[in-house]
């Protein structure tokens, strides 16, 4: 690990002017995917800067009903949330079908949506990696490609965005409010948030440097079944080959949204619009436009069959 | 006529003289050496946090891990390094009352922070009950991964207390039950390489006082 210099951040203003003032800063909040690239020189900030103590750790009810959920909010304490459990039961899933119990007690709101894709060839330094460094390359198209994208990649990369919790979120139509270090503060739908790879897959959102979450909300609830059904190589403590996230109501309309099949939580409105019409004609609406490698096309039957298992079980 | 003594003269100089050689094609000169810059001295900063009771100070290098600072520093051995990225549960801790991975946080984070190790859960002569059910039902077999399971089973069984629901919870708005199944789902994220799994369970079981 490359050495860094520490300081601890007391207030939002605070945190974002220090971003300001130092070379090569970067916020650590519970550390768990941060700390774990820097060992790997993967990341290698020159200064850290310590957001963990925000007061941000609040979860609140908005004036429009919803919740306001403080970017430090731990993901263990998001999804044991009374409200979260009975109103957006698909976040408590999510949330609880992610890492491992000691991992959420670290994991926060904010440093969730934000961690990084788990492709062996981005971890591998040894590897070309267009995200990684850019302009060397990727390694996984035409090398072992079982865990990447099927959809929205670029010749530039295949890297899916590994976490669950953020499939819940865009399931939901949540927000991301930021502020940056001038304390202007904006709102971001979790639909724009993250950025197709395209040329510059290194970038990943469209914060800019040194732009700080301060929270995500959800706007108000909408009922429904709330099921979040993750597929993977063992039956807890592994990341998603893909996950379903839906929200059906009475009638059969609803919400889907996926992971492990892009480099964002993948949803779109035709296919919402499919629902009451079962899960071929979702399925086929979701992934319109797919391009699998002769690795991960076992991904396009799996979303299906996923989905029709999780359409019988909202029936009931 | 070569002497045998001789003889064992020059074969030793022949072997002499051939890694001589060797050595000069592998190890390269000391004056061809590239130069390199000075490193400037790592950064460090003070921590003050309280292990199993005591308060303690540090001077670290920024970049100690809470794990490494716990066994290099304060010499408490018994939290164990098994992959040091969070996917062994090995270095499982416990930090104002959550189990979390020691190698995962940074100790300079843990400013007036109470962690609890192996060592604070009990003691040969005064054992914790997780650590004596863990004996009574043979819960390990070579121990590496056993102080991180036994933090992460007395975490787990207060998780399960307070109501956080697990991945197998049937109902989100009931109260969480110790079965073997949430047990199971709860603790994996402590990974034995000796298979103690089932004894392990029957362990936090007997603690929780139900049937496994
Ligand atoms: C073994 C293992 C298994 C895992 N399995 C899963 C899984 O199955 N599913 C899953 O979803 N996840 C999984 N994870 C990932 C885990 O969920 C993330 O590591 C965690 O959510 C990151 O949150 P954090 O607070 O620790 O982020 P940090 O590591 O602190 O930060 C991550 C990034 O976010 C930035 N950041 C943090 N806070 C802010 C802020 N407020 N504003 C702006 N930038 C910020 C940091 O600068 C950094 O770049 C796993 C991790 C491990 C190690
Ligand atoms: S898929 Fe993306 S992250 Fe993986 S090697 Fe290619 S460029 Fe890197
Ligand atoms: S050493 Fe920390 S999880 Fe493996
Ligand atoms: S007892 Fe050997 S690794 Fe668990």
């Amino acid at each position: 690990m490359k050495s860094f210099t520490y300081e601890r951040a007391d207030t939002v203003a605070a945190a974002t002017a220090a971003f300001a003032r130092a070379k090569d800063a970067r916020f650590i909040a519970g550390g768990t995917n941060l700390l774990d690239l820097m060992k790997l020189e993967i990341e290698t900030p020159a200064h850290l800067i310590d957001v963990s103590r925000l007061a941000l750790d609040r979860i609140d009810a908005t004036p429009e009903g919803g919740l306001r959920i403080g970017a430090m909010v731990r993901n263990t304490d998001l999804a044991s949330d009374t409200r979260v459990r009975r109103d957006y039961g698909l976040l408590s899933r999510a949330l609880v079908a992610g890492a491992s119990g000691q991992l959420r007690n670290k994991a926060t709101t904010a440093g969730n949506l934000l961690q990084r894709t788990r492709c062996p060839y981005f971890y591998d330094t040894n590897q070309p990696c267009n995200k990684r460094k850019p302009g060397t390359g990727c390694a996984a198209i035409g090398g072992f490609h079982r865990l990447h994208a099927v959809i929205g990649a670029s010749d530039a990369c295949i890297a899916t965005h590994p976490s669950d919790m953020a499939v819940a979120m865009r399931a939901l139509d949540a927000s991301v409010e930021t502020v940056d270090a001038a304390g202007k503060a904006r709102v971001i739908p979790i639909a724009d948030f993250y950025r197709a790879p395209g040329t510059t897959p290194h970038l990943e959102t469209v914060l800019a440097p040194g732009e700080l979450i301060t929270a995500v909300t959800l706007p108000k609830p909408v009922g429904g079944t709330h099921i979040y059904h993750k597929v993977r190589d063992r039956a807890s403590y592994a990341f998603a080959l893909i996950s379903v996230g839906v929200v059906v109501q009475k009638d059969g309309t609803g919400r889907v949204a996926l992971g492990g099949v892009g480099y964002k939580p993948w949803r779109v409105s035709a296919a919402d619009a499919e629902l009451p019409r079962g899960a071929k004609a979702v399925t086929a609406a979701l992934l319109d436009g797919a391009k699998p490698g002769h690795e991960n096309a076992y991904k396009l039957p799996l979303v299906e069959r996923t989905l029709a298992g999780v359409l019988a079980q909202a029936k009931g | 006529m070569q002497t045998p003594a001789e003889f064992e003269l020059s074969r030793r100089g022949m072997l002499v003289g051939g890694a001589a050689s060797v050595a000069a094609v592998t190890i390269p000169p000391v004056t061809a050496a590239p130069t390199r810059p000075a490193t400037p001295p790592p950064a460090t900063a003070k921590v003050a946090f309280e292990v199993n009771g005591t308060a303690r100070e540090l001077e670290v290098d920024t970049r100690t891990s809470l794990l490494d600072a716990l066994r290099e520093q304060l010499h408490l051995t018994g939290t164990k390094k098994g992959c040091d990225h969070g996917q062994c549960g090995a270095c499982t801790v416990i930090v104002d009352g959550r189990r979390i991975n020691s190698c995962l946080t940074l100790a300079v984070m843990h400013e007036g922070d109470k962690i609890v190790t192996i060592e604070g859960l009990g003691t040969p002569d005064k054992m914790h009950p997780m650590q004596d059910a863990f004996v009574v039902h043979d819960g390990y077999q070579c121990g590496y991964c056993t102080p991180g399971q036994i933090c992460s089973a007395v975490a787990v069984l207060d998780e399960i207390k307070a109501g956080i629901p697990s991945h197998v919870t049937a109902d989100l708005n009931a109260a969480p039950k110790v079965t073997a199944t949430e047990l199971r789902e709860r603790m994996s994220g402590n990974i034995c390489r000796c298979g103690a799994y089932s004894n392990i369970i029957d362990a936090i079981s007997d603690v929780a006082g139900v049937k496994a």
